[in-house]
């Protein structure tokens, strides 16, 4: 019973596919995206280095805050030689309206019950960001410069992906 | 070349063609570390060499041997240096990065 299947692979489709592609994200937009969520993980960290004790995790959030900052310098270096404006985009919106409800969750906890669903929420967020970059911001950046820093940050945040996934098994 | 001549320099040649590689001059051979990767490691390492490690990327990395014998921070587009002390395989990591990976092959 094939047929049973095919609506779903039909909608999968149209979500990742060339369907979109007419209405892919500029490059001003995916530079919005990319930055903020930059931004959304330093604050992270930052609130992380106020609340944990654990050197693991303060660890993890300094690099986080040190690694992410860097990025965000070489991308406003970046747009400004190329005279790029980012530009404001309903992705941006939702990553920062998810990002405010969790830290609101996160800033009512302590201890190991702080450092534990900040973890998860690295891991998560970390997915979320990755997925996005290898399936479309990378894909659908015009400049080649802008598609390379995405690219080389891709393989960073990777980094940091394993990083939080072997970290929240040290803290389960 | 008389018998003779030929008897005399037989044994010069064979010194020449055994001085060992550890008694060449040392060397200085370049990792570049860029986009999140070592890049390659030369060939022909020996004791008393140095690696010298350029940071490329925007971000720091360190070179750190997994044996302990050399950790080198390494600010974004920073420099730092390594001189062979030990022969042997020996591999290295980024210590904030551990999915960057190389190995040093050194003879003596």
């Amino acid at each position: 019973m094939t047929a049973k299947f095919l609506p779903v692979a039909a909608a999968l489709a149209l979500l990742s596919g060339p369907a979109l592609a007419a209405t892919g994200p500029t490059d001003p937009q995916i530079a919005h995206i990319a930055y903020t969520a930059g931004s959304l993980d330093i604050t992270a960290g930052k609130d992380a280095l106020a609340h944990s004790t654990n050197p693991k995790v303060r660890e993890f959030a300094e690099l986080m805050i040190r690694d992410h900052q860097a990025v965000n310098d070489k991308a406003v270096a970046l747009l400004n030689k190329l005279h790029v404006k980012p530009e404001a985009n309903p992705t941006s919106a939702a990553l920062s309206k998810e990002a405010a409800a969790t830290q609101q969750k996160l800033n009512l906890l302590r201890g190991d019950a702080f450092d534990r669903a900040y973890i998860a929420n690295e891991v998560a967020f970390h997915r979320t960001v990755n997925g996005a970059l290898e399936k479309t911001l990378i894909p659908d950046a015009h400049n080649a410069e802008l598609k390379s820093l995405l690219e080389t940050g891709l393989a960073l945040f990777r980094e940091h992906q394993a990083h939080a996934e072997q970290l929240e098994k040290t803290l389960k | 070349m008389n018998r003779r001549q030929a008897l005399i320099l037989t044994p010069a040649v064979a010194l020449l063609l055994f001085i060992p590689p550890a008694a060449a001059a040392p060397r200085t051979h370049i990792i570049i570390i860029d986009k999140m990767k070592f890049g390659p490691v030369p060939p022909g390492l020996h004791v008393g060499d140095t690696i010298v490690w350029r940071n490329r990327d925007m971000v720091r990395h360190t070179a750190t041997a997994a044996d302990k014998s050399f950790d080198v921070d390494l600010p974004a587009g920073a420099s730092g240096k390594t001189v062979l002390k030990k022969s042997g395989v020996i591999p290295f990591t980024c210590k904030f990065h551990p999915g960057m990976r190389g190995v040093l092959n050194v003879a003596r």
